[in-house]
């Protein structure tokens, strides 16, 4: 019993004080489930592998695993997953009611006016930070996979799920 | 079973089992099914959506599903769209973590290979919405400079928080002092007619 109510205490924490989304949390799921001894660093350094070759959040990702595997029980990953979204589930939730009252003061206003140019540069930011070695191991076919994925995404209607099972079929059949 | 409520939980189920890479990935996919195919908001409204996501702690995708979620149909809109963005990821890895060992799927070639694929596609599924929110926020040659630092900045090592800080204030700041320009030229005009 008191190995659940660990767990629900640390994903709280890492559900409330994880910023920056996807790998910016990993170094505070780390501290918090690694350093208590529930799992091994070989382990964790697993879990990251694994979450990076199946899709959804890595966040989410880490906690399902990490749930059942210190539980042994599905119960626990449920338990988990649960409580890693639980924190935000509430802020974005508030948040979000805040903003729709006072949507036309303002603060309100300005504060969006002035966050718009920046959430841009974050995303930006996101396709910088994931332009190296091990997304682009070569600079010839990985980059015409980006070019051309970028050119379908843009320009035409194609749907981005058709392209990304379009690119993988590409790297079965090229590499 | 209302039919928004199932087509909210289909939508973000599809967005939740294609997103490679975090939470910036989705973007794409959700501005295709969200804001072009469902008509469900506009682009300028995405974006704000995506600020107030970005701007709290926690998962992104999961934020950006609860937000989204929440403008269409409030407490229940939130959470179908939570619990389909998070599904697919928690089945996949439950079915992992039960009946297999990590090393089988990260030593399987096959999804190596189909990896190197999807991992360049990934990048430039971030690349797309960065020029059609430009476009979508009215950016100009003026304010061209605030996402390129931003970009710059954070891949240097910056954290993103201060620049959310940074943002919202001066935006605020910017728009009160806007407003009590228009407002001392409202009244300088209105003295003006009153002597005349």
């Amino acid at each position: 019993m008191t190995v659940y109510l660990k767990l629900i205490w640390a994903y709280l924490k890492i559900g409330l004080f994880g910023f920056g989304g996807g790998y910016a949390m990993l170094a505070l799921i780390e501290r918090e489930v690694v350093a208590p001894g529930w799992i091994t660093k070989q382990m964790f350094t697993d879990i990251v592998a694994i979450s990076q070759m199946t899709p959804g959040p890595i966040g989410i990702n880490s906690a399902t695993y990490i749930g059942y595997v210190v539980t042994g029980s599905v119960l626990g990953s449920i338990i988990t997953t649960l409580t890693v979204t639980l924190p935000s589930f509430l802020l974005v939730l508030y948040a979000s009611h805040y903003i729709r009252r006072h949507r036309e003061s303002t603060v309100i206003k300005g504060i969006f006016a002035g966050l718009r140019p920046v959430v841009i540069g974050l995303i930006a930011s996101a396709a910088l930070l994931l332009m190296n070695k091990q997304n682009f191991p070569d600079y010839t076919i990985s980059i015409a996979i980006c070019a051309a994925s970028f050119c379908l995404v843009y320009f035409t209607k194609i749907h981005p799920i058709f392209i990304i099972c379009l690119a993988g079929l590409v790297g079965l059949i090229v590499y | 079973m209302n039919n928004l409520y199932f087509k909210l939980f289909w939508t973000f189920l599809k967005i939740g089992a294609f997103t490679f890479g975090g939470g910036w990935a989705m973007i794409s996919i959700i501005e295709r099914e969200i804001v072009d195919k469902h008509r469900w908001i506009n682009k300028e409204e995405f974006l704000d959506l995506l600020a107030v996501s970005q701007s709290l702690p926690g998962i992104l995708a999961v934020n950006i599903s609860v937000s989204i979620g929440d403008r269409l149909r409030g407490l229940k809109g939130s959470i179908v769209a939570a619990l389909g963005t998070i599904l697919p990821s928690f089945l996949i890895i439950l079915a992992i973590a039960v009946f297999l060992t990590p090393d089988i799927i990260k030593n399987n070639p096959v999804v190596s290979k189909i990896f190197m694929g999807i991992r360049p596609c990934v990048v430039a599924l971030i690349i797309a919405p960065v020029l059609s929110s430009a476009r979508a926020a009215k950016i100009t040659w003026k304010t061209v400079w605030i996402p390129i630092a931003v970009a710059v900045l954070i891949y240097v090592g910056c954290s993103p928080i201060v620049f959310i800080i940074i943002g919202g204030l001066g935006g605020y700041l910017w728009l009160s002092h806007k407003q009590k320009l228009a407002h001392d030229e409202l009244n300088k005009r209105n003295n003006d007619n009153d002597r005349q």
